[in-house]
């Protein structure tokens, strides 16, 4: 017997630095250039590969693993078509920040700039939509490359990174290899802890401060659990009012009395009010997007700005800083827990109250509140709040969405206590990503309740995945708000396009009870407020994958709503007459998207 | 925040791999800003270090967020800004090749002298033109060359550098 070991390939090198990055799930779709990787995943039983319908769907999984998890998303696709089809979820990592590595294959080294089959310039086309990208021409640089890309991805603000694997080089010798820990990068660095005399000063700020707030997005998820710990501490400490961002819904207890709801174009009346108003504001990992500050401007116009962010190129981008911390959440959040216990300050009490009294009226207006027919037609908003009803008292879900009105409505509607239990397309807005990133979650927590809350129109923009949760048989369940229309297009063709409803009704839409049988589903569908509750439990209560068709009110929109090229205190509230509607929106405003 | 528009220059160290130049670039692009000059060449070839000088102008908040987009990418070392806070040597080089006979010619040459440009290829019936110098002198000698039958202009961006002992 020969003891010769079979020469390292460079597809090999590639399955041992995954493993040796802790990877345990790998989102992918074989083909040609990629063959080699894929015989070395086919040896060995560490990694799972889960084969996804189309390569768009692997980015997304890869998303919701990580988002859930903390860790890296791996994809793995081939090359062309492939790698193309990665590009949206790609962006949308970007977007929001989110930690993923996707290896494409690529056509040899002697073929590029052929246009050979299957040949894109993959790094030239993904250059702009990753946190980074390279192309392996080497098989020396393979460990070295792979580990780097980790650690990109994965450091300072998080974001995709794209290795373009040449075919050759996967099939190539490849005798070195070099371990996770000897990789460094002298041109990366990555801020730690916030300037310690700033954070001082900002506390200094809060302590005096009449009317404050604290306004927390989605890097404090990012920054780990500890971050959303810290953040509820230092809330209880100084008892101000906490707003969250659609990015960072869970990094506060939807449940305390301090949360006053997210912000934002429709978020809650109190809390777009309360930034309005307020005369300092605390902005913990987020990035005033155009979404959260409406006319910027107007945008709370007589606060003191502290902004706290990992990304030195995130602050005074949209909105100037006062007082700019540049740091990881975490840190900074441990550094104004300190300064606060050991300085013992505090914030004027009589003030205190006074804002808050504002605050309690505000919310008096109870901008949620919509009418539920009894057995009636079912209204979206209700049929959100009755799955938290029915799910409120277990802490093992996790809600994704696609994009639209039922992505609002999930927002505002269900309340989350703790992070990385939502995942949601926030900044590039995917419709189609809900789907993918459930089951992404679902495998990274193979027991626990794990919904995507989707609209009838982006269901079907990754619906062919049916198929891979049906293969891995994920306890997955979709809850489509189905309205027939895409809705929130709807809503601004009524708002603002004189009511031309153009293509927006979703017409030959499929039977989805049958659709969900013919991939092996359960299918359920619901039109009676009635039978709600029932057709909730029985989703919940079934061990497999389910899709719940929840048939609701055709016409509803989404309130309370910030007209585009609006300030925060112009909201349209639910018992907006058209005439305000009507008036409420500019031609400029209605460029603003 | 001023919306008036700054003229700057920055420096870049970055190392000198494939793709680098186009990150820069796509970075200007993507999102919308402006290159008026850009030069690029490897000045440390053991380290695989190259230094990209760029000539940009934007309002304030606009060249606060190129000089920290151009730190956020991977392969950047340093970025300096070169107008700001420091004072700096910028040079041009330019060539100008300037075509005529006579006394136009004549008059080219005795500019050319007094601009201390130099003659790189001369016929009897042109002159190419080398000048070294900061750009506005660059500027004003091409400028002076246009009646007197230029050509045809070949410029090679700022190049700048610090003045004082400290390195970038």
């Amino acid at each position: 017997m020969s003891s010769e070991q079979p020469l390292q390939t460079g597809a090999d090198v590639i399955i041992k630095a995954l493993k040796d990055q802790g990877v345990d799930t790998v989102f992918g779709y074989p083909g040609g250039a990629v063959l080699p990787i894929y015989d070395a995943l086919f040896l060995q039983n560490d990694i799972r590969h889960i084969l996804v319908r189309h390569e768009q769907a692997a980015l997304h999984a890869a998303e919701g693993y990580a988002r859930s998890t903390g860790k890296v998303g791996v994809a793995l696709v081939t090359s062309g078509p492939g790698a193309t089809n990665a590009v949206t979820g790609l962006t949308d990592a970007l977007m929001d920040s989110v930690p993923v590595v996707c290896l494409t294959g690529q056509v040899p080294t002697h073929l590029i700039g052929t246009d050979a089959f299957q040949e894109a310039d993959t790094t030239g086309i993904t250059r702009q939509c990753t946190k980074h990208n390279y192309l392996v021409s080497e098989s020396d640089r393979l460990a070295h490359t792979l580990h780097e890309a980790f650690m990109v991805a994965s450091t300072g603000r998080p974001g995709p990174v794209v290795i373009d694997l040449p075919k050759n080089i996967q099939m190539l010798p490849c005798p070195v290899y070099v371990g996770k820990d000897e990789v460094q990068r002298d041109s990366y660095s990555v801020p730690g802890s916030g300037d310690f005399e700033l954070i001082n000063q900002a506390m200094g700020r809060l302590a005096n401060a009449q009317r404050p707030i604290i306004y927390a997005g989605g890097g404090v998820i990012n920054s780990g659990p500890r971050a959303s710990e810290l953040l509820r501490e230092l809330a209880a400490l100084c008892g101000v009012p906490v707003t969250n961002t659609l990015m960072g819904l869970g990094s506060f207890p939807a449940s305390d009395p301090q949360f006053v709801g997210m912000l934002g174009m429709h978020g809650t009346y109190e809390a777009n009010m309360a930034m309005h108003d307020c005369d300092f504001m605390l902005n913990i990992g987020a990035r005033f997007d155009d979404r959260i500050t409406g006319r910027v401007d107007a945008f709370s116009p007589g606060s003191f700005k502290v902004h706290v962010d990992i990304d030195p190129s995130s602050i005074n981008k949209n909105i100037r800083a006062d007082l700019p911390i540049v740091g990881d959440c975490t840190a900074v959040l441990e550094d104004m827990v300190n300064v606060w216990r050991k300085q013992s300050l505090s914030i004027d009490e009589a003030a205190l109250r006074g804002w808050w009294g504002k605050i309690d009226a505000w919310r008096s207006i109870k901008c949620l509140e919509y009418d539920q027919p009894k057995g009636g037609l079912i209204r979206p908003q209700h049929a959100v709040q009755r799955l938290w009803d029915l799910t409120k008292h277990r802490d093992d879900v996790y809600i994704t969405t696609e994009v639209g009105q039922h992505q609002m409505w999930a927002a505002q509607y269900y309340r989350f206590e703790q992070p990385n239990h939502w995942m949601t397309s926030g900044g590039l807005g995917t419709m189609g990503y809900g789907f993918p990133a459930a089951y992404g979650v679902q495998l990274a927590h193979p027991d626990a309740l794990v919904i995507d809350i989707a609209g009838d129109a982006s269901i079907l923009m990754n619906i062919q995945e049916m198929s891979t949760v049906k293969q891995y048989n994920l306890p997955v369940k979709i809850m489509v708000l189905n309205n027939e229309y895409m809705g929130m297009v709807r809503q601004w063709q009524q708002l603002l396009h004189g009511e031309r409803y153009a293509e927006s009704y979703t017409d030959s839409l499929p039977d989805f009870v049958k659709l969900a049988e013919s991939f092996g589903w359960k299918g359920i569908r619901c039109t009676k407020e009635n039978e709600l509750d029932d057709a909730i439990q029985t989703m919940i209560d079934h061990p497999g994958p389910v899709f719940f068709d929840c048939c609701v009110e055709k016409l509803d929109n989404c309130f309370p709503m910030i007209p585009s090229g609006k300030a925060h205190n112009e909201m349209l509230l639910g018992d907006s007459s058209k005439e305000e509607i009507a008036n409420a929106i500019g031609s400029s405003g209605a460029a603003l998207v | 925040m001023s919306e008036a528009i700054i003229r700057r220059t920055f420096a870049v160290i970055v190392d000198n791999e494939p793709g680098v130049l186009a990150r820069v670039v796509g970075l200007f692009s993507g999102r919308g800003y402006n290159i008026e000059s850009l030069t690029v060449t490897e000045v440390e070839a053991d380290k695989h270090r190259s230094r990209i000088t760029i000539v940009t102008n934007g309002t304030y908040q606009i060249l606060e967020q190129i000089e920290t987009l151009l730190r956020r990418l991977v392969p950047v070392h340093k970025v300096q800004d070169l107008t700001t806070d420091i004072t700096t040597v910028e040079r041009e080089l330019a060539m100008v090749k300037v075509v005529g006979t006579g006394d136009t010619r004549v008059e080219a040459l005795r500019l050319a002298q007094a601009f201390g440009a130099e003659v790189v290829d001369a016929s009897l019936e042109h002159f190419v033109f080398e000048i070294k110098d900061a750009e506005e002198a660059v500027n004003r000698f091409i400028d002076l060359m246009r009646d007197l039958g230029l050509v045809e202009i070949c410029r090679s961006g700022v190049i700048a550098v610090a003045r004082g002992k400290e390195a970038i």
